[in-house]
């Protein structure tokens, strides 16, 4: 008999949130120029949390000059002091750690668990380090004194929402720049919680300006002229279409988009082993990452073993509330999401791949998708080449390396692979020859302020994290 | 019979494509002149189908290229500035006529080019070491990052510095493992198109370096649109014509090098070394110690 889990939800009373919000523009809160706000919902009950300001152009360019006259002074700070207010920022995200798991829980839908051990550890991890990068530039190896670029306008998506912003902001005031960030429609929270941390280290107005708002509001940061930098994470279309806008313009870009991820398992892995690492590959934060393992690549001889020993793992997975410390995967972050996930995954049975999930009960409210298998995919079909942000893993096989090497490599993207063998020497020849910017080898998902990431192809331009990090904010 | 009176044999300047020199598939040419309007030679006038031809068989190169080893590319590449070398006087005529300068000028640019070849010859086994390494993550793993070659790059040579322009913007990219499909200066293509032999006769295998010459903006179209091209050095395109290539390399997200004023005569530095340089991080388990944190 199996033993049931008692419910283990976390305490919501460590998170105050407001019942509306400005955007956050040289240091204060404001509304919209237009007046214009909209409602931000938990995607596990479809409860409103919040209304909140929503920017337009009017407020770009607002945020823009209050980025660009902040700049002068903050690029003149001594490295070392700059440092000091990132080592603070990163102490204050430490201290309201849970606040902040829970409020991103709240607001995106993902579990606590991955919140509270994953995001907000790796938030705060990425301030300090890109903090004790300020006062050393001159030894990151770009030359003598590198110079910042100017005003940075970031755009992030909701699937990390903290965590996107603490990889665009660290590094770009490390270096010296300014920022206007804008944080993605369905969550805008935890980045303006994060204005409310600026204030509390002090950081000068204007240095970091929020615009929380839709796509009109990122088209317009990515246009303005007085902006020298873009930093994006989204989607693949999106990114061409940036990259088309500053065609011919000066500024500087960095795109980290889609991906289709292999993860390959060699008939000599450690299947258990493979079996997690497959788990966390695709159905760590909903299948929502963009680096997510979502084409298993399974060798042909260890296939029944590995499929029978997967589906019993996925029989084990906890699915709903995201506030429940046992919860495994959480909700869908929004309806618009849930529908791309259910059409694309329709798609996979219409071309005559072979569906399976787990026995399991979804919420009646709110944005929920099973963790799904496809078996008896080929590489032609769509579930195999089009990037699904969702729990959907679909399975191929392979017989030699180089096969697998070959079905790894056709696809448009080339962010991320994992290589799963016992042998070291074909772990490292299997990742010379995949083109792609993450090998993770018998494990998935990994993740550091200190190494850098990024995608071939047409997975983007430019790597974040690590020293190659500080290029893309660097005049060098 | 005297210099003078001999008749001197004139030279069929080819394209370098794929390790041969074919003619033009369109069966077109233009005229090439000196800096005063005087006929030099008819250089091939490439087509959409030459370039295509030039980007299939940089890609079937690839492989092989940037799968050899950094200390092989390297001998590969100093081989080639020794056989510069050895035509440094041919070299020095084309240049003082297509460039209009006198020869000890041409002279001189060859010499710096010449050792601007040698200079990213060293690069080879360097640059890696320079641009990657070892990351210290907070977890029991191996975390490494390499440099490794985008793929098929196009080049689209300066238009006025017609061989150390030409040298400085081609060997960073092949240096680093890429392969090349050059798109030679409009007006003084003839520099280019003899690098080609020099390129056949040292160890550069075939589809390494493609050599095509005519012009730059109806060359550039295709090969900035192109699927299989992962880079374009816009260089030699002027501000519009930049513009326009830019948006059509964003169709498959190339890696852009915008056009900047560079001189030639100074130090280089790395910046077109790690233009058409990916970074790959490769993150392996360590295993950790037991619980008494001692291996010993």
């Amino acid at each position: 008999m199996a033993f049931e889990y008692a419910p283990a939800p976390e305490s919501r009373s460590v998170v105050d949130i407001a019942p509306s919000y400005g955007l956050f523009i040289d240091g204060e809160f404001t509304d919209a120029a237009d007046g214009k706000v909209f409602k931000t919902v938990s995607p596990a009950t479809e409860e409103v949390l919040s209304e909140v300001a929503q920017a337009g152009a009017e407020d770009v360019d607002r945020a823009v000059k209050a980025a660009r006259k902040a700049f002068t002074k903050w690029s003149a700070l001594p490295g070392a002091e700059r440092a000091k207010y990132l080592f603070r920022i990163a102490r204050i995200i430490q201290e309201r750690s849970r606040e902040l798991a829970v409020l991103e829980t709240l607001d995106n839908g993902k579990p606590i668990r991955e919140t509270r051990d994953a995001d907000l550890p790796l938030v705060a991890a990425h301030f300090f380090y890109y903090a004790g990068w300020a006062d050393k530039l001159d030894h990151a190896g770009f030359g003598g004194n590198p110079r910042p670029l100017g005003v940075a306008g970031q755009v992030i998506p909701w699937n990390f929402p903290l965590l996107m912003l603490a990889w665009k902001i660290a590094p770009a005031l490390a270096t010296g720049n300014t920022v206007v960030l804008k944080p993605a429609e369905t969550t805008p929270l935890s980045a303006l919680f994060f204005a409310d941390i600026c204030r509390q280290a002090g950081l000068p107005r204007g240095v970091v300006n929020i615009l929380p708002g839709y796509g009109d509001a990122g088209a317009a940061l990515v246009a303005h002229e007085d902006v020298d930098k873009i930093a994006f994470t989204g989607s693949t279309a999106v990114g061409k279409a940036i990259a088309r806008q500053i065609a011919g313009t000066d500024k500087k870009v960095t795109l980290e988009l889609g991906g289709k991820g292999a993860n390959i398992v060699f008939d000599d892995a450690p299947i258990d082993q493979a079996v997690e690492g497959i788990v966390t590959g695709i159905f760590f934060n909903q299948g929502q990452v963009c680096c997510a393992g979502s084409r298993l690549l399974v060798q042909e001889s260890v296939q029944d073993e590995l499929l029978d020993s997967l589906k019993r793992r996925l029989s084990t997975l906890r699915i709903g509330d995201p506030l429940d410390k046992n919860t495994d995967l959480g909700a869908i972050n929004s309806a618009e999401q849930l529908a791309r996930i259910r059409t694309l995954a329709d798609a996979g049975e219409a071309e005559g791949a072979e569906r399976w999930s787990p026995e399991c009960e979804l919420p009646s409210s709110g944005y929920w998708f099973a963790p799904t298998l496809f078996t008896n995919v080929t590489q032609a079909h769509t579930v195999a080449r089009d990037e699904i942000f969702g729990p959907v893993l679909s399975v191929l096989t392979f017989r030699t390396p180089d096969e697998a090497v070959a079905k790894a490599n056709n696809t448009q993207y080339g962010l991320s692979a994992g290589i799963w063998t016992e042998k070291g020497s074909r772990i490292l020849a299997v990742a010379n020859k995949l083109r792609a910017g993450v090998v993770w080898a018998n494990t998935f998902n990994k993740f550091d302020p200190t190494s850098p990431f990024g995608g071939y192809k047409e997975s983007g331009h430019g790597r974040e994290g690590g020293r190659h990090g500080l290029e893309a904010y660097l005049d060098v | 019979m005297s210099e003078s009176e001999r008749l001197s044999v004139f030279k069929t300047y080819k394209l370098y494509v794929g390790g041969k020199f074919p003619r033009s598939e369109s069966g077109r040419v233009y005229e090439v002149t000196d800096s005063k309007g005087r006929w030099l030679a008819n250089a091939p006038k490439s087509s959409r189908k030459d370039a295509r031809d030039a980007v299939s068989a940089a890609r079937k190169a690839f492989g092989g290229w940037s799968g050899a080893t950094a200390y092989n590319r390297g001998q590969v590449l100093y081989r080639v500035a020794e056989m510069l070398e050895g035509r440094r006087e041919q070299f020095t005529a084309e240049v003082a006529a297509s460039e209009g300068i006198s020869k000890a000028k041409a002279a001189a640019v060859v010499a710096a080019t010449v050792d601007r070849w040698v200079w990213y010859a060293g690069w080879t086994d360097k640059i890696g070491q320079v641009t990657g390494g070892a990351n210290p993550v907070a977890g029991p793993f191996f975390n490494l990052s390499t440099p490794e070659p985008t793929g098929v790059v196009t080049v689209l040579a300066p238009q006025d510095s017609s061989f150390l322009g030409l040298v400085s913007v081609l060997a960073p990219v092949i240096a680093t493992g890429n392969t090349a499909v050059v798109v030679a200066s409009e007006r003084s293509p003839l520099p280019a198109l003899s690098l080609g032999e020099v390129l056949a006769t040292s160890d550069v295998p075939g589809g390494v370096v493609n050599i095509l010459s005519g012009g730059t903006a109806e060359l550039a179209a295709p090969l900035a649109a192109h699927q299989d091209v992962n880079g374009i050095d816009l260089y030699g395109a002027d501000e519009t014509l930049a513009k326009e290539l830019e948006i059509a390399a964003a169709d498959n997200l190339k890696r852009v090098l915008r056009p900047s004023p560079v001189d030639f005569s100074a130090d280089p530095g790395i910046g077109r070394l790690t233009a058409f340089l990916e970074t790959k991080t490769v993150w392996h388990p360590t295993g950790s110690l037991g619980a008494s944190g001692s291996g010993y």
